[in-house]
């Protein structure tokens, strides 16, 4: 679970261009749901996605993830503030609790899909080899498991969806952010997108969308929908 | 278990990947640099070989020689000085020497003669250097023809061939007896080229040379320490022959790593950004790129070695031919004894390779501080 | 084979030719010894001063015994024009 108390956030703080992308923000993310993020652009659902999944820091307000700590008895969660914590911490919690999809997907060309799936492992010094196994693994899941080896400029759009979801899995993470998803992906893609996140939740990961889209937003597997809109939450319904 | 080893090899691997996607401007770059290793180790292997030879060899050498100027220039020198030095306390033996230089103009090369001093060769035969041999294409047996002073032919034969391996010493040399020396250049009577002189004590040099000055002011005696000296100073890397080739080189990478240098492509920052994303942190990113400057750099570096020993000690400074041939058209062929002198090296390493990968990293360094979010907003 | 180990190979390969021409080195140094020798004894015997490296001008072939007007032969203010002038220095008093 996932808790934001009077979260904003400032660029430029001080020039004229002054602005705040989000401001006073409390949210709380229920473990194991889709909560979806919805609102026209400009709204503040991306500088909101980043703040939740520890890529930048709130300018003022707190962020507490509850989660299992390895070295506490099992069952019992502990809170954690993220919003104090130095980068290197921040960081790893990052690598090993949220994985990342993004509107562009954002693979790297020129290397193989596997590469691309395996490439947030690497600097963690693990031996390759599970890590190999475990991305032909959700390749397989994905049913592109044929396209392990293929240069990643081959594939077409929605088996690059499917990439990126595989990379944001590789690392095994509590929970799954995704900023716009279905932006490149036609109806019957976007549709199968949602399938998989249903799949996602039902093995107990969290998910939190932002997008536009109403496929994703009228989906019946959204549990919770959260309107925002000049970066601030108007509105919130839940199935 | 994730050890730090582990890490550099996953980030080598994808630094590897990262350089084999951009394969032919890498491989142009690794070229590129790797011919100016070469040059370089070249120049270093070939100065470092012929100084120690010329140290060695030239320790050898007359211990003073004593020429007399007329006019600032080199001018012959009479009998009576020899009888003169020779009176010089501490002085051994004075040798009168006869030598000069013969332009022949159909071959269009230039010989050192000499009339040795022992076993010189029978009148009307020769003792030919091996570059000479090559230059008139002849073989032990063979006649040469000189020009005399007066315009007289001079037919001499050719008695020996001095071996290839005394080339550095005597590739355009022609012995020949005192009789023929005169009768090609007819010097005047009691009047020698220089005089060479050996002294009991080396310590007491210094002191004849300026008693030799004192007694005859028109004389320039040469110790053996001017002639090691000038041979050190001409291989020095402040000498000529280095810094012109040195020059050329390192401009050639200044150019190169300033290229590198100055500035990402938007795609390398792209990637960066990517990288951030997915959870590498900036000191990840700032090793991959040391990896794919290292990765270039000491490929580069240990091939232009590698290729440079074999270029000066397999074929002989091959590509240096042209460099130091000059107008001349008798060339040595240099067969040196190989040495490598680790100290150069380890300074041609730290000149080449530390600047080039400082030269992939810095720029790097802007895009690597990004705050990972920056690929949410592409 | 990983890209990182066929790099190792590849620095492994050439750190062993390095090895191996230095042992060449060496070995023609020893092995060379017989020649030096040979040099050794022509330049005691023929009182050589000079290595034959540049035969064009006289300064250049001996430039241990060259006086300082050789390479000015044409005029006090002329130019160095042998190409191997510029890489030989006057004699060093």
């Amino acid at each position: 679970m996932i808790e934001l108390s009077r979260v904003s956030k400032i660029f430029n703080s001080g020039k004229p261009s002054q602005y705040a992308a989000v401001s006073d923000v409390s949210l709380t993310i229920e473990q194991g749901c889709i909560t979806v993020l919805k609102g026209p652009s400009g709204s503040g659902k991306t500088t909101l996605l980043s703040l939740i999944g520890c890529m930048s820091r709130p300018s003022s307000g707190r962020i507490t993830l509850r989660r299992m700590e390895p070295d506490v008895p099992a069952g019992q969660l502990v809170d954690l503030e993220v919003t104090s914590l130095p980068e290197r911490f921040l960081t790893n919690i990052r690598r090993s609790t949220f994985g990342f999809i993004f509107q562009q997907f954002n693979l790297i060309k020129g290397i193989s899909t596997l590469e691309n799936i395996m490439l947030p492992a690497y600097p963690t010094g693990q031996n390759l080899a599970p890590v190999k196994q475990r991305a032909v693994e959700l390749l397989e899941l994905l049913s592109i498991g044929r396209h392990a080896n293929a240069p990643v400029e081959w594939l077409s759009g929605g088996e690059l969806q499917r990439v990126a979801i595989a990379r944001a899995l590789i690392n095994d993470p509590a929970a799954i952010i995704a900023d716009e998803p279905t932006a490149h992906l036609d109806s019957r893609l976007s549709v199968e997108f949602m399938e998989i996140l249903g799949t996602l939740k039902g093995a107990g990961k969290t998910v939190l969308i932002a997008s536009h889209d109403p496929v994703v937003f009228e989906s019946l597997l959204a549990d919770r929908v959260v309107e925002m809109r000049d970066g601030q939450i108007t509105g919130a319904s839940a199935r | 278990m994730p050890t730090s080893l582990d890490r550099h090899r996953n980030i080598l691997d994808f630094a590897l990947s990262s350089l084999l996607r951009r394969k032919w401007k890498n491989l142009s770059l690794l070229m590129i640099y790797t011919l100016i290793v070469f040059v370089i180790a070249s120049l270093i292997f070939f100065v470092q070989a012929l100084k120690l030879e010329a140290g060695l060899l030239l320790t050898n050498a007359p211990d003073m020689v004593v020429q007399r100027m007329a006019a600032g220039r080199h001018d012959l020198i009479p009998l009576s000085y020899m009888e003169k030095i020779q009176s010089i306390r501490g002085v051994g033996e004075v040798v009168p020497r006869l030598w000069g230089y013969y332009f022949d103009p159909v071959f269009g090369a230039n010989y050192t003669l000499q009339v040795p001093n022992i076993d010189p060769p029978e009148p009307g035969n020769v003792m030919i250097g091996s570059g000479v041999a090559r230059n008139q294409r002849i073989a032990s047996g063979d006649v040469m023809a000189f020009r005399a002073h007066d315009r007289t032919p001079l037919l001499l034969q050719v008695e020996k061939i001095f071996s290839h391996e005394s080339e550095l010493l005597t590739a355009d040399l022609v012995l020949l007896s005192e009789t023929d020396f005169q009768a090609l250049f007819n010097l005047p009577k009691l009047r020698f080229t220089d005089l060479a002189v050996t002294v009991a004590n080396p310590r007491e040099l210094v002191t004849i040379a300026s008693k030799i000055s004192e007694q005859l002011p028109d004389t320039r005696p040469i110790l053996k320490s001017e002639i090691l000296r000038t041979y050190d100073s001409l291989f020095d890397w402040r000498g000529g022959m280095m810094i012109v080739v040195l020059a050329g080189a390192v401009l050639a990478f200044l150019i190169f790593a300033w290229d590198k240098a100055t500035g990402l492509s938007a795609e390398e920052r792209k990637e960066i950004g990517i990288l951030k994303s997915i959870g590498w942190e900036t000191a990840d990113v700032l090793l991959l790129k040391f990896w794919e400057g290292a990765a270039i750099s000491l490929t580069a570096f240990l091939s232009g070695v590698v290729l440079a020993y074999i270029h000066i000690f397999f074929f002989s400074a091959g590509l240096f031919e042209h460099a130091l041939t000059g107008w001349s058209v008798l060339y040595p062929q240099f067969r040196l004894r190989p040495v490598i002198d680790g100290y150069q090296l380890a300074v041609l390493f730290f000149l080449s390779v530390l600047p080039y990968t400082a030269a992939t990293i810095v720029p790097a360094w802007m895009a690597a501080t990004m705050d990972p979010d920056s690929a949410l907003r592409s | 084979m990983r890209k990182s180990t066929g790099f190792y190979l590849l620095i492994v390969f050439h750190l062993a030719v390095l090895i191996f021409l230095y042992l060449h080195s060496s070995h023609s140094q020893i092995a060379g010894q017989a020649a030096h020798q040979h040099r050794v004894g022509l330049v005691k015997e023929l009182g050589l001063t000079d290595l034959c490296l540049f035969t064009e001008a006289r300064y250049t072939r001996h430039p241990a015994m060259a006086d300082l007007h050789a390479p000015f032969q044409d005029h006090p203010g002329a130019f160095e024009h042998f190409p191997s002038g510029s890489l030989v220095t006057p004699p060093i008093r």
